[in-house]
């Protein structure tokens, strides 16, 4: 008697609580129903490739699939790790990441600073249109004004330097001037864009802190040292955090656009190297394989530098 | 930074150093684009008889634009290009904004779990060889769906307008359904109205995408009848032979040298961006800005 007196209510209880879960889900059918679609995406475009990812252990063919094809355990890493290439690869990704990371953040920063220091309405609103247009245009066409310029024969600067009497180099067939190509590239086509996010920061400094140091004496530079730059400081942390971490991208857009047989021993990376590979030569497990150290090294970066963010008394990214 | 006193002598001369900086910028920015056009529309034998420079030309001519447009190849990557651009954005913002109200919603039992899922793929992803195999399983090989839906949702973007739905009234939606809208109602007549700035900003995200768009081109679609413009641009910048790239014969193009006709289909591809983000900028100024501050 005394054991059904004190079972009966816990069994309401979990009766109750699973009516209760099935209303709760029954009165928000609509916004469950609406993330379906995107749901379904997100399940079928990026975790089935994740799950993809086996096929770096395997001795992947086309005809006979993910279940079909035989298992060869780490193969493919030796294969990619022992290959000359590899070496080689590696380089031109983190040189050429780096030379990003520098040669895009700290223009981005500058001309946040100068338009900053602007006052004239119309004057800082039309360098700012005129910057962020680039932004929009594709890689392709950013190829076709480098053409434009520099192709043998026709281009502007290659005409000039002709009539000039100098020899025309060809910037996109030189390994010596290919990676500064593509980082000079990258500043005419990002830095207006870019410098958006450090003006927001810059706008959301406390106004007072720098009346406060004008009434103290503090100069513009001083106020820059001690105000501005401490003031966008999170946001470039941020900033750099996010980039660390795709640090073996290192723009696979722009270098497979750009890139050609006569520069791989400079521009060839990492991504351009699965591509060539994996979709023009269609081997899959070896380009899999160098996939899986990408994401995995990426995925440690983020983490590693997040944390250490956190550690500097920063936010992190979460 | 505000002023505060009257500037010294050296402040006017840094101050003007910033304002040469920034114009020279300015201009380092327009020119190439200005010079393509310019290039585009010069008879060639002007452009030549200047070295390959001139500002202000004295002659114009249609002529470039007038072999591409007739062509046949060039004006079907367009319509391509342009379906995929207007189909592909209404999906995508469709999307986006069905799956980002959900999950704007905090007392959503199940919503954290989602959005760890999708926050996830920032972090980590099967990469370029696993998800071009994805797409050939699925079937969109070869079809205009390739271009579509492996990039149905961007992550960052839905992050963008889930921020911009925590941040609408509550009270409003609240309002709505007291007096019995249900949450289809609440979306399409609360919601969306007091939206257009996130979706304007959006819009002009994904539109640019798709019309930027040549790796899905060149990864999934051997039919060159379904090429998209990006990628048709980018064969003819490289080949020396415009004629066979635009399928007309070498006859048709004798007065006109491939220069001219390569710089005519890079404006034709640039200028509808270059007409559409300024009326934007307001908006996706701002856009940017919300997305950046919860990231």
């Amino acid at each position: 008697m005394g054991d059904t007196a004190a079972a009966a209510p816990a069994e309401q209880r979990r009766r109750a609580g699973r009516g209760k879960g099935r209303r709760t889900f029954w009165r928000y059918r609509w916004l469950y129903l609406f993330m379906i679609p995107g749901v379904l995406y997100y399940l079928i475009y990026h975790y089935i490739p994740m799950f993809g990812l086996v096929v770096a252990f395997q001795d992947y063919n086309l005809l006979k699939g993910i279940t079909g094809s035989p298992w060869v355990g780490l193969d493919n890493f030796r294969t990619v790790f022992s290959s000359p290439d590899f070496p080689v690869l590696m380089k031109n990704t983190i040189l050429l990441s780096v030379y990003r990371i520098v040669f895009n953040m700290l223009p981005d920063l500058i001309l946040a600073l100068m338009l900053n220091e602007i006052r004239v309405r119309w004057f800082k609103k039309w360098v700012q249109t005129l910057t962020y247009g680039p932004h929009f245009l594709s890689w392709i066409i950013v190829y076709g004004l480098v053409f434009a310029f520099f192709a043998p024969g026709s281009g502007l600067v290659t005409t000039f330097m002709r009539d000039m009497g100098w020899t025309p180099i060809d910037v996109l067939t030189n390994s010596s001037v290919f990676r500064p190509m593509l980082i000079l590239t990258d500043i005419w086509k990002s830095t207006g864009y870019g410098a958006i996010i450090y003006l927001a920061a810059l706008a959301n400094i406390n106004q007072e802190l720098y009346e406060a140091a004008a009434i103290d004496g503090a100069g513009r530079w001083r106020q820059l040292w001690n105000i501005t730059l401490p003031g966008i400081r999170e946001v470039f942390v941020l900033l750099l955090i996010l980039r660390l971490g795709h640090i073996l991208d290192a723009g696979f857009e722009q270098v497979y656009i750009f890139l050609n047989v006569r520069v791989y021993d400079v521009g060839d990376i990492l991504d351009t190297w699965i591509f060539r590979r994996g979709i023009e030569q269609m081997q899959f497990s070896v380009p899999a394989a160098v996939g899986v150290f990408k994401s995995l090294i990426g995925l440690v970066l983020v983490l590693g530098a997040n944390k250490i963010a956190k550690k500097m008394g920063g936010s992190g990214i979460w | 930074m505000p002023v505060l006193f009257k500037r010294s002598w050296s402040d006017r001369i840094v101050d003007g150093g910033i304002y040469t900086i920034l114009a020279l910028f300015g201009l380092l920015t327009l020119f190439p684009l200005y010079y393509v056009v310019i290039v585009s529309f010069t008879p060639y034998t002007e452009v030549l008889r200047n070295g390959g420079f001139l500002l202000i030309p004295h002659t114009l001519t249609l002529d470039a634009f007038k072999v591409i447009f007739t062509s046949g190849v060039v004006p079907r990557a367009l319509g391509v290009t342009l379906l995929v651009t207007v189909l592909g954005t209404a999906l995508n913002l469709a999307v986006t904004t069905l799956l980002a109200y959900p999950l704007s919603k905090k007392f959503l039992p199940g919503r954290n779990a989602v959005l760890m899922g999708i926050v996830f793929t920032m972090l980590f992803s099967g990469g370029l060889i696993p998800t071009f195999l994805t797409v050939k399983m699925t079937g969109l090989m070869n079809t205009i769906w390739a271009l579509i839906i492996p990039g149905l949702v961007s992550t960052f973007n839905m992050l963008i307008m889930k921020t911009y739905f925590e941040s609408l009234p509550q009270e409003v939606e609240e309002a709505a359904k007291v007096d019995g809208c249900g949450d289809v109602a609440t979306l399409v007549k609360i919601v969306l109205p007091l939206s257009m700035p996130i979706m304007a900003t959006l819009g002009l995200f994904y539109g640019v995408t798709h019309w930027n768009a040549y790796f899905p081109g060149i990864m999934y679609l051997n039919d060159r009848s379904l090429y998209p413009l990006q990628v048709v641009l980018r064969n003819m910048i490289i080949t020396p032979s415009v004629s066979q790239e635009l399928a007309v014969p070498q006859t048709q193009l004798s007065a006109l040298p491939p220069e001219s006709i390569k710089m005519a289909t890079v404006v034709v591809a640039i200028v509808p961006v270059m007409l559409v983000y300024p009326f934007l900028q307001k908006y996706f100024i701002k856009g940017m800005l919300i997305g950046a501050v919860k990231g």
